[in-house]
């Protein structure tokens, strides 16, 4: 049993750490020629033929600097059904995708191309209006698709699961890069700000909660980097490992931001602080695909309700639809 | 990154499981915790077996009677005797706590009476550092070590203290300098339990057992040998068993939690649990994943660096007050039986016993909010509180 990262991907976690703050919006292309966008796709397409994992050391980062962009729609939702000519083109930056899986489509606004699940099958939507939402995060506006026509076959739709597993485990581990960038500026702000003639971080009101905020943080992370390598691994437990870690990562983020705007004071609570746009990436994934409550019914039906095997938990993928 | 057993542990751990069921006795399986499962021939003859087998001191160094084993098959080993329901060795405190102090700060001599009597459960040991004045702030130690004619004479109390009525030895920590403050002063002292002057008194708990007991010294004498580390030093002597006692600990609760949960899930299963209740049983599985991964992050680190990662600090905050909800929520599922004295109630009490000894979770071994403290200032780096 081996529960660290490799030295290969803590360098790539700092390589990506130093390059998104250096460069916040980075452009598709830019991330492609930094090896990205084909992490997980094979050598022989033009990618580094590594494993969810390290596309997981990418989306903490990617979450920790608020990334805006087609990443999570490529490579956490929609890749598993691109053939291998399609996954070349990803690997190259030439195109970003996106799927239609609910009314609302994430990333809508920068994906190049969309694929949509239709019958038994996956694929390509030709044709359709966009019309894009605005949401409460600004750095990620949802859309929906309207008309249109299926083009190419995609894949199978048993491919659904895997795409199911790699997004809730993406959004699980893009949720803890989120808090920790919270908490940084919390612990920061405990550490600095003084009143009544001392730190404020002296004082157990404040510094417990941010000892709570980590607690949180540090239990998601471990069940976030779980369900990652259970995905990575293609392990029996992934589908309710991703369920767990989801339900859980996406509520100790809104909470540890929560905990940082109180730790700030009135600061904490303006536009003109980072705060307010890491509580709302927390808010919007704790909303997207499928919230905490919905999650944690799965794993009851999975513990408590008779099902016809015994390994392994959820029998059937979750439906990353809530309306249909 | 690689979460499944290797080879060694596999086989480590199949060893392991068939060895549990072919030698726990089946009257000792299922305890329910308590005092009363220490005493008895029966909890020697079992300890002695893990001791034969090779199992009691797994992490110590061969030299000294152990087995020289990985940090991760100690993991292994409570995960596993958690699974089966198995009691621990009796040596709890000489295994986990006094061996390992001795083996750093005492002398050969010392080594070579005590250590082996520790694996073989032919003596057992008990803590004495907690005094009525002295709880989470344990630099304020009262109990005086006076020296007198090549020997100390010790006066004091000490309270909370496990295993002190079944004990023969203690180790105690005292103020061997009267004006001394604080950590300087202290020295660290092998005491033995049946020497004239020592009373045990038991403390009766919240749930009518006693597991702790107050320890009075009235002009105990002491050998000189008996003294662990430097006279004055005992502070530094204290932070070693401290440190051990909080070492793999994680892996033992996580595993026992897991089985709280997988009891918890049965109860539902046989009794029914609405929607509500189905949600936070729901959230307690998560929790106890979420706690066994965070144990094996801070293991592997442990394993690959030597140094646990700073994760490892909160095992210990996250076990005691997961367990207190789970005890809690087991007693809601149960309805109005909940209210029934252990004869009457389903699963002979088990759940009604299990919620009272809970609330000792978050006081023992670090009350929560010092655990908050070390997080806060140690792991966070937030300026300190006192």
């Amino acid at each position: 049993m081996d529960f660290t990262f490799t030295p290969e991907q803590d360098a790539l976690r700092e390589q990506a750490r130093a390059f998104l703050a250096a460069n916040p919006e980075p452009s598709w292309k830019e991330l492609a020629e930094l090896g990205w966008t084909g992490v997980s796709i094979a050598e022989e397409d033009g990618g580094a033929g590594l494993t969810f994992v390290e596309e997981a050391v990418l989306l903490e980062e990617l979450g920790r600097a608020l990334y805006r962009g087609p990443f999570f729609s490529t490579v956490a939702v929609t890749l598993p059904a691109l053939p291998d000519d399609l996954r070349a083109e990803v690997a190259a930056g030439e195109t970003s995708w996106t799927l239609a899986f609910g009314p609302l489509v994430p990333d809508l606004d920068t994906a190049d191309r969309v694929a949509i699940v239709g019958g038994d099958g996956i694929y390509e939507l030709e044709g359709a209006e966009r019309e894009i939402l605005s949401t409460t995060d600004e750095t990620r506006p949802v859309g929906v698709v309207r008309g249109g026509d299926p083009g190419r076959r995609l894949a199978d739709s048993g491919v659904l699961e895997e795409i199911r597993n790699r997004t809730l485990a993406a959004l699980a581990i893009e949720a803890c890069g989120v808090a920790r960038r919270a908490l940084e500026f919390g612990i920061e702000h405990a550490s600095t700000r003084e009143q009544f003639g001392k730190p404020i971080g002296v004082y157990q009101a404040v510094s417990h909660p941010l000892a709570d905020a980590y607690t949180r943080l540090e239990l998601a992370r471990s069940l976030s980097l779980w369900a990652a390598w259970c995905v990575a691994e293609n392990d029996e437990q992934a589908p309710i490992a991703a369920a767990a870690a989801k339900a859980f990562a996406a509520e100790a983020a809104v909470q540890v931001c929560e905990t940082a705007i109180q730790v700030h004071g009135g600061i904490g609570f303006t536009w003109e602080h980072v705060l307010q746009r890491l509580y709302k990436r927390a808010l919007w994934i704790e909303s997207f695909s499928a919230s905490s409550s919905t999650l944690r019914a799965e794993v009851a039906a999975a513990l408590l309700d008779a099902t016809p095997a015994a390994s392994g938990f959820v029998q059937t993928p979750v439906s990353l639809t809530q309306g249909g | 990154m690689d979460l499944r057993d290797t080879a060694d542990e596999a086989a480590f751990r199949g060893e392991l499981r068939s060895w549990i069921e072919e030698n726990l006795p089946a009257e000792l399986q299922g305890h329910r915790g308590g005092a009363a499962r220490f005493e008895g021939e029966a909890m020697r003859g079992w300890s002695r077996a893990l001791h034969e087998a090779g199992y009691a001191g797994l992490t110590w160094p061969t030299e000294y009677g152990g087995s020289g084993a990985s940090y991760t098959h100690q993991a292994i080993f409570l995960e596993e005797m958690a699974r089966a329901e198995a009691p621990p060795h009796v040596g709890v405190i000489g295994l986990g706590m006094a061996g390992p102090t001795i083996m750093a700060h005492g002398s050969e001599e010392q080594k070579a009476r005590y250590l082996e009597p520790i694996l073989s459960a032919d003596e057992i040991w008990c803590q004495g550092f907690s005094e009525p004045g002295a709880g989470s702030d344990l630099a304020a130690v009262r109990t005086s070590a006076r020296q007198k004619n090549g020997h100390f004479v010790v006066d004091g109390q000490k309270v909370w203290s496990s295993f002190a009525h079944l004990a023969s030895f203690c180790i105690l920590l005292t103020r061997s300098d009267p004006e001394s403050k604080r950590h300087a002063g202290l020295t660290y002292l092998i005491v033995d339990m049946h020497a004239p002057g020592v009373d045990v008194r038991p403390l009766t708990q919240i749930t009518g057992e006693a597991e702790f007991n107050e320890i009075f010294f009235d002009g105990v004498e002491v050998p000189a040998e008996n003294l662990l580390g430097e006279i004055g030093g005992g502070w530094q002597v204290a932070m070693t068993t401290l440190l051990h006692e909080r070492g793999t600990l994680g892996f033992a609760l996580q595993a026992a939690l897991a089985v709280q949960v997988r009891k918890l899930a049965a109860l539902a299963r046989d009794r029914g649990a609405d929607p509500l209740q189905r949600d936070r049983i729901a959230r307690e599985w998560i929790e106890v994943q979420a706690l066994r991964f965070t144990n094996y992050r801070a293991l592997s680190k442990l394993v690959k660096t030597g140094v646990p990662g700073p994760e490892g600090s909160i095992s210990k905050l996250v076990w005691s007050e997961a367990n207190q909800r789970v005890t809690k929520l087991a007693l809601e599922l149960l309805g109005p039986d909940a209210a029934l004295a252990e004869e009457n109630a389903p699963y002979g009490g088990y759940w009604q016993h299990q919620q009272l000894r809970s609330r000792g979770n978050t006081i023992e071994a670090g009350t929560s909010e010092v655990l908050r403290n070390i997080v806060a200032e140690r792991v966070l780096g937030l300026p300190k509180s006192r």
